[in-house]
């Protein structure tokens, strides 16, 4: 263990970290940002869900440090009394576990695909790589919109709002498979034939299965950086689905369902209802995306 | 060249059913057709004949190629929601779109290519740094989020731009344009902003990314050799090479940029095919999703086509034929 | 002997990396002079091609001239701002790279290139530069000159493309010409064309040469004094003949026995043991002691002191056995050839 942290702090990674004080800065925010979602129940004032507890006459009180706001409202009040801090780390919650499914979804089916088109090549290969092109050239918001339009249609209204969580999961990972799919094949096509793989058939053990735990580790750099970008990316689609309504039902409402209320309040003068959520959303996102960024240079060797 | 350009023809003829037959799966399995078009109590044999008469007692294969038939002519049925025909709605709104998302994609090469020069160029200077990160910034924003803090400075706060439409428009033949009256202008500069935001960015860090590696090729270091200004070897020299594979990113960007005019056109009230289509989405409007699913896959292949045919202006190694005493 | 055209004084070219500072260049001292092609070789990472940038001005940062001056014709240039370096490459200094496929813009003609090349630096009409561009391409060897002028880098062959970069080394005629590796890519029948014209062109010119190559062979062929290089110091430097033939320096003595000669039967080609040493663990005293099978002859000082160059039989070495007071042994003939 303690053999393990020494080799993590003598690495080149852990010296370009030190070096980059923003990418500190992100690394701090975003764990902040994580611990608070996943202990929201311990640490948020309020449980925004409880409906006891929520009364109208504190609606649409704004932030505490305005005139007319509350102390025990830090960011204000939503058009149902609800504490905007707390909705917005029970918010964080659910955008947090959609980005991470998604991508961890996303990469089990772009990871098995490359891994079998690089392996098995010929036609199932070709069909598969023209699929990726194919979906690669249609934004991922379009086709996660169809998905979950077809969703609809097919679960019908009523038994949609159960499982729309799942469907959004759904919808963003088979949205962004295309990337990890093509660097694993690359990865497999050098792989295949070398030695290992031949003698592995010849012992009778599952090439398919050897060679999974021989590429993986040749990618695990790129593939790292890729979904860490893509969680970024994941949480945005995730926002954006949800803010064009067809995401999140209202009564688990993620970052994006936030702002899509706060919306309607725009005009009338209450804005903290959806800035402090848009403001969580972009800090959130923004902290991913510096340190996948970060990690992209770091881990190019042609960059160093 | 002839034989490349029938190929790709080839292909997006090919891309084109790929994304017909998801239309036509949309249509046909999803959507159920019959109990779409008649009313809850309809008895089976009214089911049978309307079955009869739409065709779907046929082979897949003849409804599908009825489907493509329809297609081809613009026909894609009438709209659930609506009651109009798709392609009546879909080309009412179509100028709308496209206006605005041309607007944002000059918007996006205007500050774009520069910003991009300029970090590439200056990587050490600290306002590179700024704008780098800055890139970072409009890459983690929300295209909704964007139109919403705009909206609330320039239209809630400030009153300066309108929040919401297209302002008035002037009819010329079939296409509506905002571009003549001020109302109008006024009206797309917050829109064009929020969906330009994203493509600036893009081309920002693509035009960095490609200059600094053409920057440090073999004949750039003998351009600077030869003694050539940082002029001749930036501007005469790398931009151009950078440029190539920059058209085709902004290419594809455009069919981007359409169809994330869906968000942007949501928050603003935007009149054009994603305002229709988010509600098709919503209101499960099967005959709609399905045609702006086909509009949007034709022009991403013109697009494709448009960028491959531009590659040939700009780059000789495809222009010329390959023989001559070509290769070594 | 007259001025020099370019002289090299103690020249030390460093990296600053997050391990220290690595020196790739280290103390490096040579002279061309006019008309004169000086061979530099060693193995990749001698620091021969990093000698060459520096001359020109085009170490990529963060490689920097640590110490030392640059003289060309008594005037210092490593000290030039870099607008004033620029007017003096292609001018004064021209350049020929290792790949000419990779040498030329493919976006533009031939043509272009030369031409924008001597209108930076010379004052003439385009028209003129253009007539100049195709009576370069004609002395280089480039057929249907006139017409070749407007056809675009891919569709040359490697060979004529390495000529075509020979004449943009030339355009403005340049007194010194820097060719790092200029045949490395090309095909073995090929390189001796493009050696034979560089040589002819250099000596109508009285173009200066300073020949960059791993390739003894070109050295032989071309140089008329050669500089040996080993872990970023001149090992041994002298008339190209006497390189070859009397090597001083242990270091040069593996490297000729390392040759294979068609003229002569040599029962088994001699090697040196072991690698060069990285930069980061390159041993103190002399770079080479590690391998260095004569060093018991000398002691302790290989190890503890670092050897400049001192005179050696008809050439300098940077050598202890060399040094007033040491082995007698001067005179030399090179036993592990034979062994």
């Amino acid at each position: 263990m303690n053999d393990t942290l020494k080799r993590i702090f003598d690495s080149d990674l852990w010296y370009s970290f030190k070096r980059h004080p923003l990418v500190i800065v992100a690394a701090i925010l975003s764990l902040a940002c994580i611990l608070g979602a996943v202990f929201a129940p311990l640490l948020a004032p309020h449980n925004p869900f409880d409906l006891k507890t929520l009364n109208l006459l504190d609606a649409f009180t704004p932030p505490a440090w305005s005139a007319s706001g509350k102390g025990q409202f830090l960011l204000g009040t939503d058009d149902q009394g609800r504490d905007v801090m707390s909705t917005i780390m029970y918010g964080s919650r659910v955008s947090l576990t959609v980005g991470i499914c998604a991508v961890a979804l996303s990469m089990v089916i772009g990871i098995t695909l490359g891994l079998i088109s690089g392996y098995v090549g010929g036609a199932l290969d070709s069909f598969i790589m023209r699929v990726a092109d194919v979906q690669l050239s249609f934004p991922a918001i379009l086709i996660a919109l169809l998905i979950d339009g077809v969703a609809r249609v097919v679960i019908g209204k009523n038994g949609h709002d159960e499982v729309a969580i799942y469907v959004l999961i759904f919808a963003i990972a088979a949205s962004g498979w295309v990337q990890y799919a093509r660097t694993v094949r690359g990865s497999t096509l050098v792989e295949r034939n070398k030695e290992y793989v031949q003698a592995a058939r010849v012992i009778g053990r599952r090439p398919l299965a050897i060679m999974f735990s021989h590429v993986l580790p040749n990618v695990m750099g790129p593939v790292f950086v890729l979904a860490t970008l893509h969680v970024g990316a994941a949480i945005i689609t995730e926002a954006t689905l949800s803010f064009l309504g067809v995401g999140v039902p209202p009564t688990q409402p993620s970052l994006g369902t936030l702002i899509r209320i706060g919306n309607d309040f725009l005009f009338s003068g209450e804005w903290w209802i959806t800035v402090f959520p848009g403001i969580m959303l972009v800090i959130l996102v923004l902290s991913i995306n510096i340190i996948g960024d970060w990690l992209r240079d770091a881990l190019n060797p042609k960059l160093r | 060249m002839l034989a490349f350009i029938i190929r790709r023809l080839l292909q997006s003829v090919l891309v084109m059913l790929t994304v017909g037959f998801i239309a036509f799966s949309l249509f046909n399995f999803v959507g159920d057709p019959v109990s779409l078009m008649l009313p809850p109590e309809a008895t089976q044999a009214d089911r049978d004949e309307v079955r009869k008469s739409l065709g779907l007692d046929q082979p897949f294969y003849v409804q599908f190629g009825t489907f493509l038939g329809n297609a081809v002519q613009g026909n894609f049925g009438i709209s659930l929601r609506l009651g109009r025909p798709v392609s009546q709605l879909l080309a009412e709104r179509l100028p709308a779109t496209l206006e605005l998302a041309m607007t944002a994609a000059v918007f996006g090469l205007l500050v774009g290519i520069p910003m991009g020069v300029y970090t590439a160029l200056k990587r050490d200077k600290w306002t590179s740094k700024v704008l780098l990160t800055g890139s970072l910034v409009g890459v983690s924003l929300p295209n909704f989020l964007i139109g919403i803090f705009l909206i609330l400075i320039f239209a809630v706060w400030l009153g300066w731009l309108p929040s919401f439409g297209r302002g008035e428009t002037t009819a010329i033949g079939f296409w509506t344009t905002g571009f003549l009256t001020t109302e109008g202008l006024k009206a797309i500069i917050l829109p064009a902003i929020t969906l330009g935001f994203y493509p600036i960015t893009l081309i920002m860090r693509l035009v960095r990314a490609e200059m600094l590696e053409v920057l440090r090729t073999d004949y750039i270091k003998f351009a600077r050799a030869r003694g050539l200004t940082n002029n001749a070897v930036h501007f005469g020299h790398a931009l151009k090479n950078t440029l190539v594979p920059v058209i085709t990113i902004t290419g594809l960007q455009l069919g981007a940029i359409i169809a994330f005019a869906i968000i942007t056109e949501t928050v603003f009230q935007w009149p054009g095919m994603g305002l229709l289509f988010i509600q098709a989405v919503q209101f499960a409007d099967i005959p709609v999703m399905a045609a702006y699913l086909c509009l949007i896959g034709f022009i991403f292949v013109v697009v494709n086509l448009v960028v491959d045919l531009l590659y040939f202006a700009v780059d000789p190694r495809l222009r010329v034929e390959r023989s001559g005493s070509g290769g070594h | 002997m007259t001025t020099p055209l370019l002289e090299v004084r103690n020249l030390r070219v460093q990296f600053p990396t997050r391990r220290g500072l690595l020196t790739a260049v280290d103390d490096v001292s040579l002279t061309i002079a006019p008309g004169e092609v000086l061979g530099v070789v060693g193995e990749s990472g001698a620091g021969k091609s990093l000698t060459g940038a520096a001359i020109i001005g085009l170490l990529e940062p963060p490689g920097r001239i640590a110490s030392g001056e640059i003289l060309l014709n008594g005037r210092r240039i490593d000290n030039l701002s870099a607008e004033e370096f620029r007017k003096i490459r292609g001018r004064e200094i021209g350049a020929i790279f290792q790949d000419p496929l990779t040498s030329l813009n493919p976006l533009y003609t031939i043509g272009r290139q030369i031409t924008e090349t001597i209108l930076t630096h010379l004052n003439v009409t385009p028209d003129e530069a253009k007539q100049r561009a195709i009576d370069l391409l004609n002395e280089v060897g480039i057929p249907a000159a006139d017409k070749r002028i407007d056809h675009y880098p891919h569709q040359f062959s490697g060979g004529m493309r390495q000529r075509v970069v020979i004449s943009l080394a030339l355009a403005a005629q340049p007194k010194l010409i820097i060719a790092d590796e200029p045949t490395t890519a090309l095909d073995v029948s090929i390189q001796a064309q493009i050696i034979t014209l560089l040589k002819k062109l250099c000596r109508e010119h009285g173009t200066s040469v300073m020949l960059v190559t791993h390739d003894m062979g070109v050295i032989a062929e071309t140089a008329d004094r050669v500089a040996v290089m080993y872990a970023g110091r001149i090992a041994e430097i002298g008339p190209v003949a006497e390189v070859i033939h009397h090597p001083q320096h242990p270091y040069t003595v593996g490297l000729m026995g390392a040759i294979p000669n068609l003229g002569e039967e040599v029962e088994r080609l001699t090697q040196i043991d072991g690698s060069m040493p990285r930069l980061n663990a390159i041993p103190t005293g002399c770079a080479f002691n590690p391998r260095c099978t004569r060093k018991g002859e000398v002691g302790a000082r290989c190890t503890t002191e670092r050897p400049s160059l001192m005179n050696a039989g008809k050439t300098q070495a940077a050598c202890w056995l060399y040094s007033e007071g040491a082995a007698t042994n001067t005179t030399n003939t090179p036993q592990s050839v034979a062994a």
